[in-house]
C-alpha cells in the first residue's frame, strides 16, 4: 500500500475576476522509504499540493490517502489530530516557538502526544542528537544559526515518529554549507530508518539528492522521474 | 498544562517594553482606583461610625408612630418595656434617651436647644461622652444638673456652675421650666451636635417635662453590626405592635441613599478608568495577536488542537492582566495603611462643609478587602472579554493561510 495516494486532485481559488487553478487534476503514489522532491516553478501549485497532502487545506475536488486512511473531508480537529501522529513538518522559515528551547520545541510534540516525561527527554535528547544539537539544546532559536534552527526543525518533524516528512522548500533561507548538512542529515535518516520525505523545493541540490523528481507546471504533473 | 503555563507565561514577556507598559497601566489604575474606592469607602464608614455611635445607636425601640411624629406624647412607657425586653444575644448595652426641644436661657440669651436625657453611665459606654468634657465634669447617674457643647456654652457665655433656665412643653401640653447647674462644658466631633444639645439625666428630664418613666427611644448597641438585622426581627416579633423597633439604615435613610448614589458616581469614575486599562490591553492583545498569526498556524499544523492553543493565548490575558492587579494590589495596601492610620486633614471650605453637616473635617481611608477583591475581579472580568478576540482569531484561522502570512 502507498504512503501517500493523490487522486484526481484540483484546488482552485476565486481569483479577483477570473478562477486560479492551483492544482488542476494531480494523480500521484508515493511509497514508504521514498525521498521524493515536487519541483516547478514559483506559483506552479508546489505549495497547494503540500497543504493538501499535509491535511492544511481542503481540495475543491480529489482525495489525498494517507497510508489508507482518507484525510480530505476529515473534520478539523481530526485533521489536526491526524498530522500530530502520523506527519512531521518541516517550513522554509524554520518556524520554531521563539520562547521554548531547542529542546522544549521537540518534547512540545511528545506532549500533545501525551508522552510521559521520561520518555519524552529521552526521545528530544535522541532526535536533537541525530541532527548533531546534542550540546545546543537549551539554546533558544534566536541564539541558533539558520542551519541549526532547520535541523532542530527536522528533530520536531521527526519526534511524532511520523509516517512521512512534509518539507516545504527547507533550504531556501540556508546557505551551502547548512543546506548539505541538513541534506545529509535527512538523507541519513531515509536510508538508515526508511523515513519518507515529501519536498518542494527550487534547490538544485536537494533536487540532486531526490531519487525521485516530480515536475509541476500551471497544477499539473508534467513529468514523474525516478533515478 | 504546566507546559501551557510555562508557554503563556514565556509568550508575554517576548516584548518585554510593550509587556511592562500595559503592566503598568494596568498597575496605575489599580492604584488610582483602589485609592479612591479606599477614601470613599473610608469616608462613609466614618459617618456610619458617627451616627452610630454618637447618636442613633445600631437599633432604637420607639412608642409605634414616634418616628414619623417626633413629639413628646409619642413616647413609650419605661417600666413596662423593661418588663418585656427580652434577652437576645448579641446586644451589649441598651440605653433610655428622653429627647425634646427646649428654650435655653441665660440672662438675655436665649437659643433653641435639644434637651436628651440620658442614662450618663450607659451612655458613656456607648458615645464616650465622659472624655469629651472640656471643663468641669461629667454626669453622675440621678444628677440634677446639665452638660452641654462648647459651642453652644460659647454662644450663650455659660460657664460650669452657672444656672440654665430651660423652657419647653411638657407630656400632654404640660408647661416644663426649670433651672439646672451647670456641671460640664463638652466638645462634640460634631459641630451640629455641639452648636444644640444639652445633656441632663433621663429621670431629671422625665420631672422636666412631667413625663415619668417615659421615653422616645430605648438605644441599643450590638457586638457585631452584622448581627443587627437578627437581632432586631427577634426583638420586633418578641416586642409585637405597640412598638417600632427601627435599626441605623432605616433612622438614617438619607445618608444611606447618599452613600448609594456616591457610590454610584464611584462605579462610573472606576468604570471610565476601567474602560481606558482596558483598551490599553486589548490594544496590546491585538499586536500579540497579530505578530504571531503564522506561529499561531504552526502550532495547528504541527498537531496543537485549536482549542488548546486558545486556552494558552486566552492564558496570556489573564496573566497579563493580573501582572497589573497584583502589582498594584501589592503597592495599594502599604500606601493605604498609611493613610488610614494617617487621614488626610481638609481645610477651608471643604472642612466648613463637613463640619456642618456634623462630621470631623478629615479624608478617613478604608482597608476593607472588597477594595482589592473587586479590583481583581474587574481586572479579571475585563482580560477575559479580551481575551475572546484571539480566542476568535484562532478559531476562525485558516491553516493554510496563517503560515503564509
Amino acid at each position: 500500500m502507498s504512503i501517500i495516494e493523490i487522486k484526481g486532485l484540483h484546488k482552485v481559488y476565486d481569483g479577483k475576476s477570473l478562477p486560479v487553478y492551483a492544482v488542476n487534476g494531480i494523480d500521484i503514489k508515493i511509497e514508504a522509504g521514498e525521498f521524493t522532491a515536487v519541483v516547478g516553478p514559483s506559483g506552479s501549485g508546489k505549495t497547494t499540493l503540500l497543504n493538501i497532502v499535509g491535511g492544511l487545506d481542503e481540495p475543491t475536488e480529489g482525495e489525498v490517502f494517507i497510508d489508507g486512511v482518507k484525510i480530505t473531508g476529515l473534520s478539523g480537529k481530526e485533521k489536526t489530530d491526524f498530522r500530530m501522529k502520523n506527519i512531521g513538518f518541516v517550513f522554509q522559515a524554520y518556524n520554531l516557538i521563539p520562547v521554548f528551547t531547542a529542546k522544549e520545541n521537540v518534547e512540545f510534540i511528545l506532549h500533545l502526544q501525551g508522552k510521559p516525561k521520561a520518555e519524552r527527554e529521552r526521545r528530544t535528547k535522541e532526535l536533537l542528537e541525530a541532527v548533531g544539537l546534542g550540546d545546543r539544546m537549551d539554546s533558544r532559536p534566536n541564539k541558533l544559526s539558520g542551519g541549526q534552527q532547520q535541523r532542530v526543525a527536522v528533530a520536531r518533524a521527526l519526534a511524532s515518529k511520523p509516517k512521512f516528512i512534509l518539507a516545504d522548500e527547507p533550504t531556501a533561507n540556508l546557505d551551502s554549507k547548512s543546506t548539505d548538512n541538513l541534506l545529509e542529515i535527512m538523507e541519513k535518516l531515509n536510508r538508515e530508518e526508511n523515513i519518507t520525505f515529501l519536498f518542494s523545493t527550487h534547490d538544485q541540490r536537494v533536487v540532486s539528492k531526490a531519487r525521485r523528481v516530480i515536475t509541476i507546471q500551471d497544477g499539473v504533473v508534467v513529468s514523474d522521474i525516478r533515478k | 498544562m504546566k507546559d501551557y503555563i510555562k508557554l503563556a507565561w514565556r509568550n508575554i514577556w517576548r516584548n518585554k517594553r510593550r509587556t511592562l507598559i500595559c503592566a503598568a497601566s494596568i498597575f496605575f489604575g489599580v492604584v488610582l482606583s483602589s485609592f479612591m474606592s479606599s477614601m470613599q469607602e473610608g469616608s462613609y464608614e466614618m459617618y456610619i461610625k458617627t451616627i452610630v455611635n454618637f447618636y442613633s445607636g445600631y437599633i432604637q425601640v420607639h412608642q409605634k408612630g414616634y418616628w414619623d411624629d417626633k413629639v413628646i406624647n409619642n413616647t413609650l412607657d419605661y417600666s413596662s418595656l423593661k418588663t418585656q425586653m427580652p434577652a437576645i444575644k448579641g446586644i451589649t448595652v441598651s440605653t433610655p434617651r428622653l429627647e425634646n426641644y427646649a428654650l435655653a436661657s441665660l440672662e438675655d440669651i436665649t437659643k433653641g436647644v435639644m434637651v436628651i436625657g440620658i442614662s450618663p453611665q450607659k451612655e458613656d459606654s456607648i458615645t464616650n461622652l465622659s472624655k469629651r468634657v472640656s471643663e468641669g465634669s461629667y454626669l453622675a447617674d440621678g444628677d440634677a444638673g446639665v452638660i452641654l457643647g462648647s459651642a453652644l456654652a460659647k454662644y450663650m457665655k455659660v460657664g460650669v456652675n452657672d444656672t440654665l433656665v430651660l423652657l419647653s412643653q411638657g407630656y400632654h401640653g404640660v408647661s416644663a421650666a426649670g433651672k439646672y447647674p451647670v456641671r460640664g462644658i463638652i466638645k462634640q466631633p460634631s459641630p451640629d451636635l455641639d452648636r444644640r444639645v444639652v445633656y441632663m439625666d433621663v429621670t431629671t428630664a422625665q420631672e422636666l417635662f412631667s413625663a415619668q418613666e417615659r421615653l422616645t427611644s430605648l438605644v441599643i448597641m450590638v457586638k457585631d453590626a452584622d448581627d443587627v438585622p437578627r437581632i432586631k426581627r427577634e426583638l420586633a416579633a418578641k416586642l409585637g405592635e405597640e412598638y417600632e423597633v427601627m435599626d441605623w439604615k432605616e433612622m438614617n435613610s438619607m445618608l444611606i441613599k447618599q452613600i448609594d448614589s456616591d457610590r454610584a458616581s464611584g462605579v462610573i469614575m472606576k468604570g471610565i478608568l476601567y474602560i481606558i486599562i482596558a483598551f490599553g490591553i486589548f490594544g496590546t492583545v491585538m499586536m500579540m495577536t497579530a505578530e504571531r498569526r503564522k506561529e499561531f498556524g504552526v502550532l495547528v499544523a504541527v498537531g496543537m488542537q485549536k482549542y488548546k492553543l486558545e486556552y494558552v493565548v486566552a492564558m496570556e490575558t489573564v496573566m497579563l492582566g493580573f501582572v497589573g492587579v497584583i502589582t498594584g494590589i501589592a503597592a495599594s495596601i502599604p500606601l493605604l495603611w498609611y493613610f488610614m492610620l494617617h487621614p488626610i486633614p481638609l481645610t477651608g471650605q471643604a472642612a466648613e462643609t463637613v463640619m456642618l453637616m456634623g462630621f470631623e473635617p478629615i479624608m478617613p481611608f478604608s482597608m476593607i478587602p472588597p477594595i482589592f477583591y473587586y479590583q481583581a475581579i474587574t481586572i479579571f472580568v475585563f482580560t477575559l472579554l479580551i481575551g475572546i478576540y484571539p480566542v476568535l482569531n484562532i478559531s476562525r484561522m485558516k491553516i493554510s493561510k496563517a503560515l503564509r502570512s
